[in-house]
């Protein structure tokens, strides 16, 4: 099974940061949530791989950790 | 409206019957409650199997309206082999394109691109009524062993060891009779079912759709048509989809909190289909209803003698033509089975596999639908956003097209962790066509494989080497083809991939049970044991 990747995978970590939120300036919330929907949508795509997901999923929904 | 539509006919109008005149209860050996679709595929599949059978109805006519509109391939497969495939086919609109628009935009289009060489299409579009007429002339073809009796409503039911007793009410007063066996097609709100005092527990939604039915004669093609969030009915979906006798089947969700009368009336309905076909359209209505849904079933669909198909066994939302499909394929399964412990050829424990394959294909249908209406109506905020969001990437961005569900439209069930399946011994022989998994049709050079097989058990030979038949397996009615008579080639590219000749074990029903690249008598009654469950250990795997 492949493993979802948790080390630091980022090569320019503050530019990527800076353009997420750039992508949001001045737009509503719900044009956020539209972006951020669509953004999740095309990244998983790209991943692709269902355990890679499942394993995202599962670590995103643990809202404590 | 001109002349009287054929659901508003009795087809079999109430008759006495000798049963009502006798003492003590005659006993037959299979009673068929309900003459549904599903009840009447029942009723013709035992009656080919030479077996008796009664089959009882409160009403005397075919479904009131339409309901079901879209009947599988697997449905007409399944057809074919009761009679019926051809008349069907040639009465239903052949349909193979979906588009799918997002309020006044096309969004995405598909074909349900059925793949050639098979002899029927994905789908058909058919009145439900028409379905049930022509199995009611096809009853009837078959009298001398099928009685079916109109406005004979089951009462009461009561089991014993060895029989099951029935109550029914007739425009002549009550009377009993007893069946060996007991198959309910009573539908949704199924009297066998109560009498249980069995649970029907699953998911109710929250939503109720306007269907209606109307006979125009317009310009649209023949396709399936989707809208969310469509104009003329805003935050909400709708359906067009093509019938006979240019009769369309238009749906539009309405939504929870709303006056269900005052909804069905006329004039609240013509502005509602006008808004969306246009103003310069004329139609007449046919008929016009009100729906809401759930997706659930019984936990257990054998109870001993009482066995439940169809919507009295499950129920889903009619997203994805699952209701009437899945119920014919239900006793496309029981019913050799049911002939086979009648005639003392296997234990009634074989009747196990049809509610472990049924609840199987159930589980299947029910998750299929309950995620079509999760999409269709979205029921949290963040959920609907996920859902547009899909929507509007899947106009340019062709990898968001597969997340757009309108509905995942009927497949046949792949029975693939049954018991009385063998497994293969090794993987040389094509996956498609696996141990479960039902006939896939092809062409043999003179007909079609659909046409050939089924009805009774099978050894499929293809190419077969060896000439000779073995004494310990002709019991099986051995079927030879040869792929060279097909110039297509799609028959050995289904059956034999690499390999030079395959046997392939077919039940009754046309699925699967065991196959092999050597004739080997031996390991060909093994398996016919097993299917028909004959095998002590057989371990009931859910
Ligand atoms: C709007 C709508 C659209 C649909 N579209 C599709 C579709 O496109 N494709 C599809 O496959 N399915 C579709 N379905 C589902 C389909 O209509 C049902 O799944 C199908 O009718 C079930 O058949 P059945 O024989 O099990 O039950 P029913 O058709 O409900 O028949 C049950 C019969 O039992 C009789 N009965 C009931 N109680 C008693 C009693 N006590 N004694 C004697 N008789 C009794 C009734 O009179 C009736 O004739 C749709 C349903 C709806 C509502």
């Amino acid at each position: 099974m492949e493993k979802l990747n948790l080390n630091p995978n980022l090569y320019s970590a503050d530019d990527f940061y800076s353009e997420l939120l750039a992508i949001h300036e001045s737009r509503s919330k719900e044009e956020s949530d539209t972006i951020n929907a669509r953004l999740i949508l095309i990244l998983a795509n790209h991943i692709g791989d269902h355990d890679v997901l499942k394993q995202a999923l599962q670590l995103a929904s643990e809202t404590t950790s | 409206m001109s002349s009287q539509r054929i659901y508003e006919q009795p087809l079999y109008p109430y008759q006495r019957n000798r049963d009502q005149d006798r003492k003590s209860p005659n006993r037959h050996p299979v009673v068929i409650v309900g003459a549904g679709p599903v009840g009447l595929t029942a009723a013709i599949d035992l009656a080919l199997q030479g077996i008796h059978c009664v089959v009882v109805d409160d009403n005397d006519s075919v479904s009131w309206g339409s309901r079901a509109i879209c009947f599988a391939k697997r449905s007409l497969e399944i057809m074919e082999r009761l009679g019926c495939g051809e008349r069907l086919l040639q009465k239903g609109v052949t349909w193979n394109l979906g588009k799918v628009l997002f309020d006044q935009r096309l969004i995405y289009q598909f074909n349900l691109l059925p793949e050639a060489h098979h002899k029927y299409p994905a789908f058909i579009n058919i009145q439900q009524y028409w379905v049930e007429c022509y199995l009611v002339e096809r009853c009837q073809e078959l009298s001398e062993w099928i009685e079916l009796r109109g406005r004979n409503q089951v009462q009461r039911l009561e089991q014993f060891n060895d029989h099951v007793l029935l109550r029914l009410k007739t425009p002549d007063g009550e009377y009993t009779l007893e069946a060996d066996w007991v198959i309910a097609c009573d539908g949704a709100n199924s009297t066998v079912r109560d009498q249980l005092k069995q649970d029907f527990v699953g998911r109710i939604f929250e939503d109720n759709f306007l269907i209606a039915d109307v006979v125009m004669d317009a310009e649209f093609p023949t396709e399936r048509r989707f809208w969310f969030n469509p104009p003329f009915n805003r935050g909400q979906s709708a359906l067009l989809h093509k019938q006979p006798d240019n009769v369309w089947r238009i749906d539009l969700q309405l939504g929870w909190e709303i006056d269900k009368e005052q909804e069905k009336q006329p004039e609240r309905v013509i502005p509602r289909l006008q808004a969306m076909l246009g103003d310069e359209i004329n139609f007449e209505l046919e008929w016009v209803s009100i729906y809401t849904f759930r997706c659930c079933r019984m936990e257990k669909f054998r109870h001993g003698r009482i066995l439940f198909a169809g919507d009295s066994a499950h129920q889903v939302s009619p997203f994805g033509a699952r209701g009437a499909n899945s119920g014919m394929q239900d006793v496309d399964n029981l019913c050799w089975k049911l002939k086979l412990v009648l005639d003392q050829q296997a234990p009634e424990s074989l009747l196990d596999s049809y509610d472990n394959e049924r609840i199987q294909a159930a589980e299947e249908n029910i998750q299929h639908s309950s995620r079509s209406t999760d999409f269709i109506t979205p029921k949290s905020e963040i959920s609907r956003i996920f859902r547009d969001a899909v929507l509007n990437l899947a106009e340019h961005q062709p990898f968001a097209r597969p997340l757009v569900n309108s509905g995942r439209l009927s497949q046949p069930c792949s029975y693939l962790n049954s018991p009385i399946n063998t497994d293969d011994v090794d993987d040389d022989l094509p996956s498609g066509v696996c141990p479960g998994s039902p006939l896939r049709d092809a062409p043999t050079g003179d007909g079609w494989l659909c046409e050939q097989a089924g009805g009774s058990f099978q050894l499929l030979c293809f190419d077969q080497a060896d000439k000779e038949i073995h004494s310990e397996t002709r019991k099986v009615e051995h079927l030879s083809l040869n792929t060279k008579k097909d110039s297509s080639g799609e028959l050995a590219q289904r059956y034999l991939g690499k390999q030079k000749e395959g046997y392939y074990l077919i039940r009754p029903d046309q699925h699967i049970a065991a196959r092999w690249t050597k004739y080997d008598p031996a390991m060909i009654h093994q398996a016919l044991q097993r299917a028909s469950g004959q095998t002590a250990s057989v371990q009931w795997r859910n």
